[in-house]
């Protein structure tokens, strides 16, 4: 935790209204509700939302069989897509994806909610399911392992196993998940849900998980080429990129990724540390993530600096709009130029910015918010020198259309290649069509070990 | 309002078309009552037998729904009065006294025996009814005792039991039919030989409503097994309008008046009737969906619609679309349809492509539209007008069907070049 003097949110907001701050963001739909909600759905041909669904669900499909009463087919439906369907359904930003495409947007000015539909359905199949919906292919022989334990690594794991491959899956951390365990806001990933899923996708069988073994520390990507058929990385963008001016190493300035981390881990929400004047310094949805639990918390008040204006935030129009609802001040066109303080950060410095032919230009205007807690969530990068030996560009890692990296049977997905959005359900897809890949190529090259 | 909804049937005025059918709403003083003072016109009570009176099971109601959980249609296997005549008459005689511009028409079954029918027809006249319907069409447990069904699937039985009602009484007599008969206008003609001056139909459409997959037995279950019973709501309106129209238009029943039963829920399914022919209405299903407030806007609605149309009464539009129905031989086979897209209004859903690509005509073809999304374009050449895409589609008015200028004669089957048949 912070080494400051910060107050437990504990000591800031009764008991009683902290948990009902971090209990679930979105209600879950009953069944009546789902029905109802169902029948809103035209069952579309081609359906738009099908196509900005990075994993492709076939929506209508599965709204369909909510309707029909088969619920878990309907599960099925979206599983057999996306593995992680019950984390999408809570974390995915339904507002840009598929609920923004909807045709019901149009005969009645709001979507179909197929997040929730989602939800409802997944949520159900993991409540009462005896079984794991898929089977194994018969043994191939061939081994795989996978570096992350993120949506990408779990991903490509769960389809590498359908399709008969044994896999060993090695994570750096405490628990897998990756960022569906520590990167996601408490309120979305209510009642250890991301375990709960690791756990569902691993009763397929044959995925071995080590946890505690980290690239380039006690993990070496040429000992696992040598002894496995083949590598997939998901390894994320596992360093937080650091905010370069005077004062980033004052005590009270945090990378928000470890706040949101902290929170999460935190079984009494009230031992949990913040500051009663927070500044995030950032424009994306974990910069919001933060700052939206910090006041939950009980800051006094919760300032989101961002260095260009509101349309350039690629936090999404509703989850800014959440963030002003929970109270959260935004301050747009401000670059942080110096924290300040002596024994712990007491302020932020900024100046003024504007864009200039699409260049952001730095004034002479500057301003000082008062600040005990700064959360940076300006962005993570990867990180390089575990990576030696794989060509990258532009900060991720090269890869062709089949996933494979510039080192022969490495291959790579989720936010540490460049495919879609950061996003969890886009590493999902990745780790899905790798798997689909890597197999491919195995059989083709009939390497088995059997 | 303008519009009178007062108007006669049978020789028998009422202040609106909308009466009660004979069925559980109508089973007693306090409900009929309720009824009255909501404002439905009449009632038919509840269906009167010889004493003792039936006994009933427990349960008594299945429900058929959409898988949206709309309600479409009820069956039941209650059978008819369980409570004693004398209770029943008696009620009668209060009502008619306490409300005395409503009708009362007196239900009444009876085996086929002459001199059970001329007895409770005459116990019923005497309550002060206004006229006597015989029910000939209870499709469930009544049946397996010979009344009901069984004697409606039987013309003579129809124009006997009907003849015997009328020699006894000088009330209008309507005979109840079933529509669990091949051709509707054979029981029809034989009320009307019996004497009826009207017939009251459909009633209830004989049907299994469900399977319980869990206990494997149809519903309702009484104690692990149940049995079919009859059907009535919303869905079962389409068989019920084409029944009236046949009698309606048919010469060999003309003379014949219509109370017109089945799945009337609103004022529109109300006028739709008459305007086939009917000249009363008797609603059950919807009142017990919805309670004897959905009278108000039946009321309410059909004196709208006539207003719009300038209707002053029922009669000005009584029958109106009957010369408008055909036998297929009399179509025009010359009156060509297509479909037409408005495409400002398509939200894109894709349905009409997929129901006329896999189950029509293919005549609805994708394309991309330029700056994204997809244009749906009707292929005239293929498209035979059948009105699917228009049906499926979720936005009103996005698809119109538009007549074909081309300039051609009618022409029916008949004189077709390709009728084999051809004289």
């Amino acid at each position: 935790m912070s080494s400051t003097n910060l107050p437990r949110a504990g000591d800031l907001v009764p008991a009683a209204q902290l948990q009902e701050r971090f209990a679930d963001l979105h209600r879950p739909l009953s069944a009546a509700q789902s029905v109802v909600e169902a029948a809103r759905c035209l069952y579309c041909y081609g359906a738009p939302c099908v196509n900005a669904c990075p994993t492709g669900i076939d929506i209508p499909k599965f709204i369909h069989q909510i309707r029909s009463g088969n619920r878990d087919g309907s599960a099925r439906t979206i599983l057999s897509a996306n593995i992680m369907g019950g984390t999408c359904a809570r974390a995915c930003p339904t507002e840009v994806l598929c609920e923004a495409v909807c045709v019901v947007n149009e005969t009645e000015g709001a979507p179909v909610k197929i997040g929730l539909l989602q939800r409802h359905a997944v949520d159900h199949l993991l409540a009462t399911r005896e079984d794991h919906p898929f089977t194994r292919l018969p043994d191939s022989g061939f081994r795989i392992a996978v570096v992350g334990a993120g949506p990408a690594g779990l991903s490509f794991a769960h389809r590498a196993a359908c399709l008969g491959h044994r896999v060993t899956v090695f994570y750096a951390a405490e628990k897998p998940g990756g960022l569906n365990e520590y990167g996601l806001a408490a309120y979305k990933m209510v009642d250890e849900f991301a375990q709960r899923e690791v756990e569902f996708i691993l009763g397929v069988g044959n995925i071995a998980l080590e946890s505690g073994r980290r690239l380039g520390a006690n993990l070496d990507l040429a000992a696992l080429r040598a002894s496995y058929d083949a590598v997939f990385l998901g390894v994320g963008l596992g360093k937080a990129l650091p905010l370069d001016i005077p004062g980033t190493g004052l005590p009270g300035v945090r990378d928000a990724l470890a706040f949101i981390n902290d929170i999460r881990r935190a079984p009494d929400k009230g031992a949990v540390s913040v500051g009663r004047h927070v500044v995030v310094i950032g424009g994306g949805n974990t910069a919001i993530d933060a700052a939206i639990q910090a006041k939950y918390l009980g800051a006094t008040t919760v300032t989101i600096a961002y260095r260009r204006g509101k349309e350039q935030m690629s936090a999404t129009t509703w989850e800014q709009e959440f963030a002003s609802r929970s109270g959260v001040v935004f301050q747009y066109w401000s670059a942080p130029t110096a924290f300040v303080g002596t024994d712990a950060v007491r302020a932020v410095r900024l100046v003024v910015t504007r864009l200039e032919d699409g260049q952001l230009v730095v004034s002479k205007e500057s301003h000082t918010l008062a600040a005990d807690m700064v959360l940076v969530a300006i962005g993570q990068t990867l990180d390089e020198h575990v990576l030696s030996g794989l060509q990258l560009s532009r900060g991720k890692v090269e890869v062709d259309a089949s996933y494979q990296t510039t080192l022969p049977g490495v291959y790579a997905g989720g936010d540490c290649i460049r495919s879609g959005e950061d996003l969890t359900v886009q590493a999902v897809e990745d780790g899905k069509q790798a798997a689909l890949c890597v197999d491919a190529a195995l059989r083709r090259h009939n390497r088995g070990r059997s | 309002m303008k519009a009178d909804l007062s108007c006669e049937i049978a020789g028998i005025r009422t202040i609106n078309p909308f009466w009660l059918a004979s069925a559980p709403p109508t089973d007693k003083k306090y409900n009929v009552e309720r009824a009255f003072q909501a404002g439905w016109g009449g009632v038919v009570w509840k269906t009167l037998g010889v004493d003792p009176p039936v006994v009933n099971v427990t349960s008594r109601y299945g429900v058929h729904r959409s898988n949206t959980r709309q309600l479409l249609g009820i069956n039941n296997i209650e059978l008819i009065s369980d409570r004693p005549l004398e209770v029943n008459l008696r009620e009668i005689e209060a009502v008619r006294r306490e409300w005395p511009d409503r009708v009362i028409i007196g239900s009444i079954m009876a085996p086929i025996d002459e001199q059970a029918w001329r007895e409770l027809a005459i116990k019923v006249a005497n309550a002060g009814v206004h006229g006597i319907e015989l029910n000939l069409g209870c499709p469930h447990g009544m049946c397996e005792r010979g009344m009901g069904s069984a004697v409606g699937q039987v013309p003579d039985l129809v124009k006997q039991a009907t003849s015997w009602v009328r020699q006894t009484t000088a009330l209008p007599v309507f005979t109840k039919l079933t529509p669990n008969v091949m051709d509707i206008l054979i029981p029809a003609e034989a009320a009307k030989a019996g004497g009826a001056q009207a017939v009251s139909l459909i009633n209830t459409v004989n049907s299994i409503i469900s399977v319980d997959l869990d206990a494997m037995a149809p519903t309702p279950i009484v104690d692990g097994r149940g049995t079919h019973g009859g059907y009535c709501g919303e869905a079962v309106k389409p068989i019920a309008l084409h029944m009236v129209a046949e009698i309606m238009r048919a010469p060999e029943t003309r003379g014949l008046e219509t109370s017109a039963i089945g799945g009337i829920t609103t004022w529109r399914d109300a006028a739709e009737f008459i305007a086939l022919g009917a000249s009363g209405i008797q609603v059950c299903t919807a009142a017990m969906l919805y309670g004897f407030r959905i009278v108000e806007d039946m009321i309410d609605g059909l004196g709208a619609f006539m207003d719009q149309k300038r209707y002053r009464s029922i009669s000005d539009f009584k029958g109106r679309a009957l010369p408008n129905v055909a036998s297929w031989n009399d179509l025009n086979m010359n009156f060509d349809l297509k479909a037409f897209i408005h495409e400002e209004k398509c939200i894109g859903c894709g349905r009409c492509h997929i129901a006329c690509e896999d189950t029509s005509h293919q005549a609805i073809r994708i394309e991309p539209k330029t700056g994204g999304g997809r244009r749906f374009v009707v292929v005239d050449e293929e498209c035979v007008g059948c009105n699917l895409c228009q049906m499926v589609c979720p936005v009103s008015d996005c698809i119109d069907m538009r007549p074909v200028a081309n300039d051609l004669p009618p022409m029916i089957w008949p004189q077709h070049p390709k009728n084999p048949l051809r004289s």
